[in-house]
């Protein structure tokens, strides 16, 4: 039995930690979330020279050739800073989504620039309010050519190519695909969209004649879509992991220090058994989560459910720590001021990426039926 | 990451395989198991007869040193054959609080020859052990107990009441806390000893549970006489011996085996039809199946990354101070759903799916909420153990005992 992290793993945790801390601390989110900037320049730069983002690129494209249960430690530590960075669209979306889907000219063309940094990118699946899926995306892609909105693309001012979802016709299911489109091409205008989280800003993309080429087969784009997310799902989780441990400590460590009553507000069990079921939370999330770097890391089979039931904990874990970190703060919690904004808004952000939990939880009881009828 | 044995861990499984394929019969299917009817005279004759045989082999407590019966053996060791032995039908449940935690604080505080007496018949189910704590007044301040224990020459005359033993009826032997200082703040003025439950005096008269059965009981003590020689700790020091028993209690309470979980409710969903259509196709029975999906995996991965740490020879992380607390509502609540879907019916213990296995849960988590810690206890131990939040107030914490209640 084996179920940990090895000691080389740990001990890159360890070093994005530092790292992080350093460069990374609440002061940098938040400078992201008032000001203009897409993201923290400085702290990707340093991340790419850490080597993060080249982590699971394998070595012939120029990447570090290392395996899933890398990029967990790294995301974990990214999550814990509420870092304001495109790491989660750039690495665990459209680098993955490379690997999988993508020809050999496109990982030649693409990961080698992901690799040194040189190109960052994401992915846009969604048209406004409302779930992307077969019956709603209406981009089209015909004649090499992208024609319409996305809307939010999560880091989209940030990223420089994006993996767009298109309508290729025919029906039901096939009848999207996906498309790298180079967003400094013509075509392409974008704008920052406000949005819950403007530390990760967000962009509405409009494509007028974008020139596209398809990444995987034509009318595979669905179905590649929920292969990415369980793929993305397992990294996602191990972020959310981060910062709902982050958030827990910020709770505990007010607890003991501000007094009510004449006395610590730790004391009261309203407070104290809130914290503990934090820490309840993220230690089922933490366990699902190893499971599912481990299927993921070895490809096993078992990866959607495993991958389904660490985004369910995770998300719950995360949502559930942020907001009741507020909550222990009282007032001075509810202002611009204080850092436990960071983690309420990128709880949001993250529980709604790549699905929320309604639609997980959906994902993972039909996964438990076809594996219970086999 | 891997859940594979070590080549070592791999050879003792097989050993412990072929063993227990010798002597005990499979199950046939995972959920086939001795019906918890713990207080059936049949049952227990069984159990002390498979202790036995396991004893004999050397697997009833595997880390356990030689000199004692056990196999000096590892934790890991220990969780394998557990492994194993779940696959098979045997009865079991007697002797967990004896050899999980009266025998182990009697190893802590116990003469040689006290040791050499009574742990070989513990370990061989010939001698049942119980727990003799909580009492009416006192169960999680188990410290504010009353039960009173007075010098007597060589002797201890023990007199009072204590409640909820578990298997105290069918018992040989416990391990009782007792006040021999009321004069004293609560927790200074404890004592714990060891007795006969055939001694004088001692009276266990079984309580029925909301579950019908009846294994737990109030036991009585009038004059009971026990030898100073029978005392484990010093006079005073009885908090700390008990916290040697409760600290073995949460490494020993841990998650019922053998009940229903999400794979029968889904079962159990996907026969059912609801209003609308089947429960299996209803958002919120789905969103409940996912969560204790989740919950479910989340407890048996937790115990994965404790034992890796046991496999390792590291001290576990306080990971495993979750278990109950997730395991028994859990417990509680799914069985709760699951007599949703059958109904108005659902009320029935029997012709219904699941044969009353649900409604036997619903009743059983009520009681898993509370024994060995409650719900508030257990969330009050992971604040401030795990998370270093202060204790809860406490007012009577100074105040000698016998002088409780008579402030203000
Ligand atoms: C099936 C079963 C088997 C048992 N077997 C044994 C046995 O073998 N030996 C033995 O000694 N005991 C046994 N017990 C007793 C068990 O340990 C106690 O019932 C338990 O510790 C609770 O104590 P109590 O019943 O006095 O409830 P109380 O302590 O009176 O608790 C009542 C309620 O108050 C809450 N409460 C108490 N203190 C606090 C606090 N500080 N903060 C917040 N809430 C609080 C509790 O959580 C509970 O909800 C058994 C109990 C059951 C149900």
């Amino acid at each position: 039995m084996n179920f940990d992290f090895s000691d080389d793993q740990k001990m890159l945790k360890e070093q994005v930690r530092k790292f992080l801390a350093d460069k990374s601390p609440y002061k940098t989110t938040r400078r992201v979330l008032e000001g203009d900037e897409a993201y923290a320049e400085e702290v990707w730069k340093g991340l790419v020279e850490l080597g993060v983002t080249a982590a699971t690129i394998p070595e012939e494209y120029g990447g570090a050739g290392m395996g899933a249960l890398e990029l967990c430690v790294v995301a974990e530590e990214l999550g814990r800073a509420c870092a304001a960075v495109p790491f989660a669209s750039s690495v665990y979306l459209a680098t993955e989504a490379l690997k999988l889907f993508g020809s050999e000219a496109q990982k030649k063309a693409w990961l080698p620039k992901l690799a040194s940094g040189a190109a960052i990118g994401t992915i846009a699946t969604g048209e406004g309010p409302q779930a992307p899926s077969p019956r709603n995306v209406r981009t089209s892609f015909g004649g090499g050519k992208v024609n319409g909105e996305k809307l939010p693309v999560a880091d989209g001012t940030a990223a420089t190519f994006a993996i767009v979802l298109v309508n290729t016709g025919g029906s039901g299911d096939r009848s999207l695909s996906m498309a790298i489109v180079d967003l400094a091409g013509a075509g392409v205008t974008r704008e920052v969209v406000k949005t819950v989280d403007p530390a990760r800003k967000h962009a509405r993309i409009a494509f007028n004649g974008a020139a596209g080429e398809l990444l995987g087969a034509e009318g595979a784009g669905w179905s590649q879509l929920e292969t990415l997310y369980d793929v993305a799902a397992v990294p996602m989780a191990f972020e959310q992991i981060g910062g709902a441990e982050s958030a827990m400590w910020m709770a505990r460590d007010y607890a003991l220090q501000r007094q009510a009553f004449g006395r610590q507000i730790g004391s009261y069990q309203a407070i104290k058994h809130k914290i503990a079921d934090m820490y309840v939370k993220l230690e089922l999330a933490r366990s699902n989560a190893y499971y599912g770097a481990m299927m993921l890391s070895e490809g096993g089979a078992d990866l959607p459910i495993a991958a389904a039931a660490a985004r369910i904990a995770a998300t719950e874990a995360y949502d559930f720590a942020a907001k009741e970190n507020i909550q222990t703060h009282g007032g001075i919690g509810f202002t611009w001021e204080a850092d436990t904004q960071f983690h309420y808004r990128r709880s949001r952000l993250l529980s709604l990426a790549i699905g929320g939990p309604l639609a997980w939880k959906d994902k993972l009881v039909t996964r438990l039926e076809r594996k219970n009828a086999a | 990451m891997d859940f594979n044995d070590t080549s070592e861990e791999a050879a003792f499984r097989a050993e412990v395989r072929k063993w227990l394929e010798a002597n005990a019969k499979r199950k046939s299917d995972d959920k086939q198991a001795y019906r918890a009817r713990v207080d059936d005279p049949g049952l227990l004759r069984a159990a002390k007869e498979w202790q036995a045989k396991k004893a004999a082999a050397g697997y009833a407590r595997i880390t356990w040193p030689k000199e004692y019966g056990g196999m000096g053996g590892s934790p890991i060791q220990q969780v394998i054959y557990q492994q194993e032995e779940s696959n098979f039908l045997v009865p079991l449940g007697f002797f967990d609080i004896g050899l999980g935690m009266c025998i182990p604080t009697m190893m802590a505080y116990a003469t040689k020859e006290q040791l050499t007496r009574h742990v070989k018949p513990a370990l061989y189910g010939e001698e049942v052990w119980c727990q003799l704590f909580s009492e009416p007044a006192a169960g999680s301040d188990v410290a504010g107990i009353r039960t009173k224990a007075e010098r007597d020459g060589d002797d201890w005359i023990i007199n009072g009441q204590k409640v909820w033993t578990s298997g105290a009826h069918y018992s040989d032997w416990g391990i009782i806390i007792t006040r021999t200082d009321p004069n004293v703040p609560k927790h200074q003025g404890l004592t714990m000893f060891f007795l006969s439950m055939k001694s004088p005096g001692v009276e266990a008269r079984p309580i029925k549970q909301i579950s019908g059965g009846a294994n737990f009981n109030e036991v009585f003590f009038t004059n009971v006489r026990v030898p100073d020689s029978q005392r484990l700790g010093k006079v005073g020091d009885g908090w700390k011996a008990a916290l040697t028993t409760l600290m073995n209690e949460r490494l020993a309470v841990g998650m019922p085996s053998g009940g229903l979980d999400v794979d029968e409710l889904l079962e159990l969903a996907r026969g059912t039809e609801l209003e609308d259509g089947p429960a299996i196709r209803n958002g919120h029975v789905r969103s409940k199946i996912a969560d204790w999906y989740v919950q479910a995996q989340g407890l048996k991965y937790t115990r994965y990354r404790t034992l890796t740490a046991m496999s390792r020879g590291q001290t576990p992380g306080p990971e495993s101070s979750i278990i109950k607390v997730v395991a028994a509502p859990k417990m509680q609540d799914l069985g709760a759903l699951a007599m949703e879907l059958m109904g108005p019916a659902g009320i029935m213990t029997s012709d219904v799916p699941g044969s009353g296995g649900f409604q036997a849960q619903w009743i059983g988590g009520a009681g898993f909420r509370i024994a060995g810690g409650t719900d508030e206890i257990l969330r009050n131990i992971v604040a401030e153990r795990v998370l270093g939040l202060p204790q809860d107030v406490r007012v009577d914490k100074d105040v000698p005992f016998n002088q409780l209640g008579k402030t203000k």
